[in-house]
């Protein structure tokens, strides 16, 4: 079954959380996801970032809600990794 | 649970709200109770259950006025700035912290704002108390109770000054100052009456 590796999100966020509280809060409540953000655009109430998340079989569904309930909004999906690597049996 | 509320708060930066909300309020309870008691103590002749009664009486407006005006002010500004952050977002937030924050953090604001006159006002008139019970203090108890408003006044000021970093010393004087003009103004006109 194919699973999601790496996924690059272009988000919308408030100021608060901080862009540290948010990447926390999105690999505190999706562990063993890999979670970096950058902040491309600063305006008076919000801040658009990239955000890049990395994992074995990573929730976006899960992560999407996350980001929603901190405020976010996903305005586009930038990159996808996914793998389907089949094991071979010896 | 604890730390979701945490997270809620500062969010919004409540407890800095709040911390505004307690030295306001507690400032009015405190130098209300004051005035008050420096009138009942230059008149001499009132009983301490009266002096009690007005206290208290002047206690639950400031109690009730503080829960009701900083929950209407606070939810009202919670809800405008949520409109705000919708707009810049171009999205619904209702499902966000964000809406739980607007909801829950006027409770908490004026819970404050409520209890701080409440519970100074209370410390300030606990000798009154005391005195009622049967409890004798080498003091007159209204004489007490003043000590221990122009104390609160100055920890008030002390806690202003720790907050904005400034010498905290200095700024709990600057506070005893303003109560002792407050209680030099009452006596000056309680003298002309």
């Amino acid at each position: 079954m194919p699973q999601l590796n790496r996924i690059v999100l272009d988000v919308l966020k408030p100021h608060q959380p901080s862009v540290l509280e948010f990447a926390n809060t999105i690999a505190d409540q999706h562990p063993n996801c890999q979670v970096k953000i950058t902040v491309s655009e600063v305006d008076e109430k919000t801040e658009t970032t990239i955000v890049t998340i990395e994992g074995d079989d990573i929730p976006f569904p899960a992560i999407a809600e996350t980001i929603s309930n901190l405020g976010g909004s996903i305005h586009s999906i930038d990159e996808v990794a996914v793998n389907n690597v089949v094991k071979s049996e010896t | 649970m604890l730390e979701k509320f945490r997270f809620l708060f500062k969010l919004t930066s409540a407890s800095d709200i709040a911390r505004r909300y307690f030295v306001t309020n507690g400032f009015d309870g405190a130098l209300t109770m004051l005035g008050l008691i420096i009138g009942f103590y230059s008149s001499n002749s009132v009983s301490i259950t009266v002096i009690i009664s007005a206290c208290l009486g002047a206690t639950v407006a400031l109690t009730v006025s503080g829960l009701v005006s900083a929950y209407i002010s606070e939810s009202a500004e919670r809800k405008k700035e949520l409109n705000e952050l919708e707009q810049a977002l171009v999205k619904n937030l209702d499902d966000s912290a964000h809406a739980r924050a607007a909801k829950l953090v006027p409770f908490f604001i004026a819970a404050v704002n409520g209890l701080a006159p409440l519970l100074l006002s209370l410390f300030i008139i606990s000798p009154l108390w005391f005195s009622l019970l049967g409890i004798s203090f080498p003091l007159n108890p209204l004489l007490l109770s003043i000590i221990i408003a122009f104390l609160t006044l100055f920890i008030l000021g002390a806690f202003i000054g720790k907050i904005s970093g400034r010498f905290w010393l200095w700024s709990g004087f600057k506070t005893l100052l303003i109560a002792i003009v407050t209680a030099g103004i009452i006596l000056s006109i309680e003298k002309l009456l």
